[in-house]
């Protein structure tokens, strides 16, 4: 009891200081977390766009971006004839632009596409989706920022078209998109005769391995891939988690200098009375676990109130309506524990050089000190 | 391991062989070649003019310090800071300073616990000795109090029951009464001199006091570093 009392005291003796560490663990904890669970959310509801209704993803081998990929439309045909595929969809991904929004997703499906079915269609007919090549569904959050309904014209990008239904799903990406026939898309996008990928649902899950190597086979050119093994593997998600998690690493690499300035500055100003525990049989381990367990106190502190903000961040975010669907509030626990741990770390790496220099004062000269 | 020696003195617990000690790269000659014994049981007395060495001879009793040359030997165990620093603070020296050296933020009571959190003693040990000790010294009304609302006479007594708490077999006390006025100074010392003798700890102490040090059983009187003369007390 003594020994963390000792730990409080110290902490509390410069209670400004103190909590300044504390904030700086925060706000870099907030920062990790906030911007960790803002990509992987969007990560995940990228990867929900192909995944939607699908085991397994085609599209073409090496290619650096999904927007690249070219997937012939006679490899549709055989791979859809295969016995154990129950549906392969073909589906065409663009960005197009409109006045005033720059980036608009575009998604050229199929009228049986599951992105079709399985939306709330707020307004039109869902039986009309493909009759005419002008005619787009926008998503809900698209109609908005586009303003227009049902029946209006759209400019996009080059062309207008005929707005034939608005959607809702729970996904960002397509509540923000604008969905048209396949042929359409493949036309607008200079895409005619392929698609960007080819999603895939079988009949048996089991079969995943067996459709894997048949498509190495039959097209040396195309990958097949499991939906999760396509989310580890795509080097855009891995290159967007690799830069979250370094925007957050740098934010706490400077709680951690924080955290280190004021173990410092607590040590310099307290060696009488680390020399007075000395004298009093405290070892060097002791001593050094004392300062460790001041900076894990703060680190500790710093972590949970960042927690407490980051949440918050999110959830505010969330309200924002521009950010409605793009947002997953949701934290995964892995999450959670990784940015504990790296807070926790960070602050007692901070304490490490204060430790040292704790346990090696002179007793009977730091007595001397005034 | 560490050997005792000098057995056929088994009743010495302090012994100094031809210690030297300097500062400064040996330009400021401290110790020049002490050689002192003091027996189990006995207060001594430590007397001599500022700068004469004293405190650096409790130092190095304490194993706070290192000397340039020759031994010190407590307990029959060359005191070795690398070696056996821990246990001689932990359980055989107990160390008063002329300031009281207690940590102002935490309380009487927490004070005095430090050595037993050191040394790990269990909680119900600790504060039995604790009760013991500031019931005999007149503290048991003042244990939640800190330390910035004790009078000087209180925390100087208060350090005497943080020296002792661990039951250490000798006390080394530098000046422990040098920043007390006349009056609170007899009556911490005389505590002091009824402390020691009922809990058979053996005493070493450094004072200008001449009054206080006639007191003790010996009075050893140093001077530029050296041993002048050891006398005892009537």
């Amino acid at each position: 009891m003594i020994f963390l009392k000792l730990i409080l005291t110290n902490l509390g003796r410069h209670r400004i200081r103190t909590l300044i560490s504390i904030a700086g663990i925060a706000f870099s904890v907030a920062a990790m977390l906030t911007v960790v669970t803002i990509l992987q959310g969007a990560i995940g509801m990228f990867a929900g766009i192909l995944s939607s209704d699908s085991q397994a993803i085609v599209f073409e081998r090496d290619v650096s971006d999904l927007f690249f990929s070219n997937v012939p439309s006679a490899a549709v045909e055989t791979i859809s004839a295969w016995p154990m595929v129950a549906h392969a969809d073909p589906v065409v991904f663009g960005i197009v632009s409109s006045a005033g929004h720059p980036i608009i997703t575009c998604f050229g499906v199929t009228p049986a596409d599951a992105r079709i079915h399985k939306a709330t269609w707020l307004a039109g007919d869902r039986a009309a989706f493909g009759l005419k090549a002008d005619d787009v569904v926008l998503g809900e959050r698209a109609a908005q920022f586009l303003g227009v309904n049902i029946g209006d014209r759209v400019p996009i990008g080059h062309a207008t078209f005929h707005v034939i239904g608005v959607l809702k799903t729970a996904n960002g990406f397509e509540d923000g998109g604008v969905f048209m026939s396949l042929g359409a898309a493949q036309s607008f996008f200079h895409k005619e005769g392929s698609s960007s990928v080819i999603t895939i649902k079988l009949k048996s899950k089991g079969d995943v391995n067996l459709f894997k190597s048949m498509v190495k086979g039959n097209f040396p050119n195309l990958i097949a891939l499991e939906d999760a093994e396509f989310n580890r593997s795509y080097s855009q998600f891995k290159i967007l988690k690799a830069t979250a998690w370094a925007v957050g690493a740098c934010g706490l690499l400077l709680g951690g200098l924080g955290v280190a300035n004021t173990m410092i500055m607590s040590v310099f100003t307290r060696i009488r009375e680390i020399a007075i525990l000395r004298v009093n049989g405290f070892s060097h381990v002791q001593l050094g676990g004392m300062i460790l367990g001041e900076s894990a106190v703060v680190s500790l502190v710093g972590a949970a109130s960042g927690l407490l903000i980051g949440i918050c961040i999110l959830f505010a975010l969330k309200q924002v309506p521009a950010l409605d669907g793009y947002i997953d509030p949701a934290i995964h626990p892995l999450i959670l524990l990784v940015v504990i741990l790296l807070a926790l770390l960070t602050g007692i790496a901070g304490a490490f050089y204060p430790a040292v220099y704790a346990m090696r004062v002179r007793a009977v000269e730091a007595l001397r000190f005034e | 391991m560490n050997t005792p020696i000098f057995t056929k003195h088994r009743d010495v617990v302090l012994r100094a062989e031809n210690l030297w000690k300097s500062y400064d790269h040996g330009t400021i000659a401290v110790l020049k070649g002490v050689d002192l014994e003091v027996r189990a049981g006995q207060a001594v007395a430590l007397c001599g003019p500022s700068g004469c060495g004293k405190s650096t001879l409790l130092h190095l009793f304490a194993g706070l310090d290192e000397s340039d040359k020759g031994r010190v030997i407590v307990n029959g165990v060359e005191v070795n800071p690398q070696r056996n620093l821990l246990r001689l603070l932990r359980y055989e020296v107990g160390f008063v300073f002329q300031l009281h050296n207690l940590i102002p933020d935490l309380t009487l009571a927490e004070n005095c616990l430090i050595p037993t959190v050191a040394a790990g003693i269990d909680r119900h040990t600790a504060q039995a000795r604790l009760r013991e000790l500031t019931e005999r010294t007149g503290l048991s009304h003042r244990l939640n109090q800190r330390i910035q609302k004790l009078s000087g006479g209180e925390r100087q007594r208060t350090a005497l029951c943080r020296a002792l708490m661990n039951r250490p077999g000798i006390l080394l006390a530098d000046e422990p009464t040098g920043s007390l006025d006349e009056q609170t100074s007899a009556s911490v010392f005389a505590l002091l001199l009824e402390l020691v003798a009922s809990e058979g700890v053996t005493l070493l102490m450094a004072t200008h006091d001449r009054k206080l040090a006639e007191r003790c059983d010996q009075l050893v009187e140093m001077h530029d570093g050296r041993i002048h003369e050891l006398a005892l007390s009537q």
